[in-house]
């Protein structure tokens, strides 16, 4: 009991850093039509911002994390908008896919190149410290994650539902041409979408790497997990993408400590194609059909 | 006015000949170098071991070419990176083998290294290598040499430290499913099970690996009393940190990787109290050893690892066999490798005395070591086996 206790606990916490990157894979969608292959990127990215305000500039740790979540919502969010997406259009496609996993190289290959390729450490936020439950040994750190990931998914849905502007922002993603008739600046809408993106992944960024170590190459497998939560819950809604990271953290947990630590690298996967085959739209997914 | 004309322009041509001819010889001697190229991790999971050796390695180039060079001849060190990708280093020596190396150096992966040590053997080109796989000096090839002995060799010790030492009954076993892990798992857990220890968690884990959580509470609950750590410095850093998140607080022990320098800085408060038998380790109380870290951190401005002195000391075997050898000779060096000492009181640069036998497989002194206060302190000293 208290080792399932455990692996449940760990696997929440995994899985709640998942969830913010794919809550961003879900905002991106929403907002430009486009899936971001570089969010495991975003990820790693503030991480080396905040990195090189400590170390380079020489700020206090707060200062250094201050101008790397200003700097990651600068970059990720109002650069990547203007610079990348903008530039293809209302219906980026494929193009625009092909784009970001362009900046996805581009990204790791910078943050090697000027920062180097070994892994760094990176300071954390939370205190150390843990509690024991039925047996069960619970750090502080991951509660916490756990908690802020909800936290902010919780606002963010919030924010979405009960405010103006997030109502105006859904309503941007899912017609832009009523909307602006509407009287919806369609453009700011997006922008919002983007840099909401921005701040996500680097709060995903600030609370991972303290146990992920800072690498240039930590985006590869995140963001190929969160791409798949974000499938499997479902890419049009922001609870979906919450509920799919989750799960995968859990059933990996489970499955690396109950069945085999050899094929757990499967298991995203094999649960991907299990939705794809029963449920298209994920499991809080809508069915969207589009005539093309 | 004519007629001295040419018997002036003859003397100037004389005097521009003859300070040619002067100075030709001496700068012909300063133009004769030897090519030994660093195919090194400089990128990817093995980085951490591929910047140290090569940077290890500069430093020893560095010290010879001021020296005179080997044999009056600069050594010429390009890097290139492997990228920790097997076959990105097996095209990258055949590219160095072409460009007509004297000698290899690298690469420190023991996966790539089963690779392209392929390519050094079919053109005769002999190869210092950091790997410490078993199965690399076992396979034959006359031209591979070890700069840190073995898994084979570093077992033993190990064994010895959980049963003698430790006196435990029950060990896990956590390793990195690659051809450095593969190789030190399998011998260790033969080893461990003949000595009467039972292996209850054998938990393998993958190379860049990001999250341990699994691995530990698995181990966590197998009622283990001490654990064998087989996994490259960024996984081991990750572990550590897991095991401390989860109050793991059976000893923690390795091979070479569990308390690098580079583990230490990544894993912080959490590397506290792993112990790690080590073929080298920056901090061997050896006055060599020491003035070598030294001297890394004062050019480099960080600390090294082991694989800083791995590249050192494999420059310096170099200039050593092949000014006994009294010529670059590729197949000449490789025998005259075989079986040889080299005295550390007689050959600085090795640092400590280190023998090779007819494999290629190293031997000299190692040591017990212990994270104490955010450092690596040597707490035994085994004679070379």
């Amino acid at each position: 009991m208290a080792q399932f206790l455990q692996v449940l606990l760990s696997g929440l916490a995994t899985g709640s850093i998942y969830a913010l990157a794919a809550v961003g894979f879900s905002l991106v969608w929403q907002a430009a039509q486009a899936v971001n292959f570089a969010q495991g990127e975003f990820v790693m990215l503030p991480a080396f911002l905040v990195l090189i305000g400590e170390h380079w500039l020489h700020w206090p740790l707060w200062a250094a994390l201050l101008f790397g979540f200003a700097l990651s919502i600068l970059l990720l969010g109002l650069a990547f908008k203007r610079l990348i997406v903008q530039p293809f259009g209302p219906d980026g496609g494929l193009p625009l896919v092909i784009a970001t996993m362009a900046l996805s190289i581009l990204l790791k290959e910078a943050v090697k190149t000027f920062y180097g390729a070994e892994a760094e450490p990176f300071p954390s936020l939370i205190p150390n410290g843990d509690f024991h439950i039925g047996g069960a040994v619970i750090s502080v750190r991951d509660v916490l994650n756990l908690a802020a990931a909800l936290a902010v998914v919780m606002l963010l849905t919030l924010f979405l539902d009960r405010t103006k502007t997030g109502r105006q922002m859904q309503a941007a993603a899912q017609n832009p041409g009523v909307a602006e008739i509407l009287g919806i600046d369609v453009a700011r809408m997006t922008l919002y979408a983007f840099l909401l993106n921005a701040a996500l992944a680097a709060v995903a960024s600030f609370l991972i790497t303290p146990v992920y170590l800072a690498k240039f190459s930590n985006g590869e497998s995140l963001g190929l997990v969160a791409f798949i939560a974000a499938i499997i819950g479902g890419f049009n809604r922001i609870r979906g993408a919450l509920v799919g990271g989750l799960l995968i953290g859990v059933l990996d947990n489970l499955t690396a400590t109950y069945v085999t630590l050899s094929y757990r690298a499967a298991l995203p996967l094999v649960l991907l194609i299990a939705v794809i085959l029963w449920r298209p739209q994920g499991l809080l997914g809508d069915a969207e059909a589009r005539i093309v | 006015m004519t007629g001295f004309m040419p018997m002036r322009r003859a003397a100037v041509v004389a005097i521009a000949g003859a300070i040619v001819a002067w100075h030709a010889p001496a700068q012909a001697q300063n133009n004769k170098t030897v090519l030994i190229p660093c195919v090194c991790e400089l990128s990817g999971a093995g980085a951490v071991s591929g910047t140290n050796y090569r940077d290890g390695a500069h430093i020893a180039v560095n010290e010879i070419n001021a020296a005179g060079g080997i044999l009056g001849h600069k050594i010429v060190m390009r890097d290139y990176d492997t990228q920790t990708n097997p076959m990105v280093s097996r095209a990258l020596v055949q590219k160095v083998v072409d460009a007509g190396a004297y000698v290899v150096m690298g690469t420190v992966y023991s996966g790539s290294t089963d690779v392209n040590m392929l390519v050094t053997e079919h053109a005769g080109v002999p190869q210092i290598t950091g790997s410490e796989a078993p199965d690399i000096t076992q396979k034959g090839d006359p031209y591979i040499f070890r700069t840190s002995s073995g898994s084979e060799k570093d077992i033993p010790a190990l064994v010895d430290y959980f049963t003698q030492t430790l006196k435990v009954k029950k060990v896990a076993v956590e390793w990195v499913q690659n051809d450095f892990g593969k190789g030190g798992h399998d011998l260790f857990v033969q080893a461990i099970r003949k000595a009467g220890v039972q292996v209850v968690a054998d938990v393998p884990s993958e190379q860049g690996q990001v999250d341990f959580s699994p691995d530990v509470a698995k181990i966590k609950h197998s009622g283990a009393q001490a654990v064998f750590v087989y996994v490259n410095e960024e996984e081991a850093a990750r572990f550590l940190k897991e095991a401390k998140k989860q109050a793991l607080t059976v000893p923690l022990v390795g091979d070479v990787t569990l308390t690098d320098q580079k583990v230490i800085e990544l894993a912080g408060p959490a590397a506290e109290g792993a112990i790690a038998h080590v073929g080298l380790t920056v901090s061997a109380p050896v006055p060599s050893i020491q003035a070598f870290v030294a001297k890394f951190r004062k050019i480099y401005h960080h600390n090294t690892d082991h694989n800083g002195i791995k590249g050192y000391i494999g420059v310096y075997a170099i200039k050593y066999v092949t000014e006994m050898v009294g010529k670059f000779d590729r197949k000449a060096f490789a025998a005259k490798m075989h079986g040889l000492t080299l005295d550390a009181n007689k050959y600085p640069g090795m640092l400590l005395t280190t023998s090779w036998d007819k494999t290629g497989e190293l031997s000299r002194e190692s040591f017990m070591t212990q994270v104490k206060g955010g450092k690596a302190v040597v707490i035994a000293t085994i004679p070379a086996n």
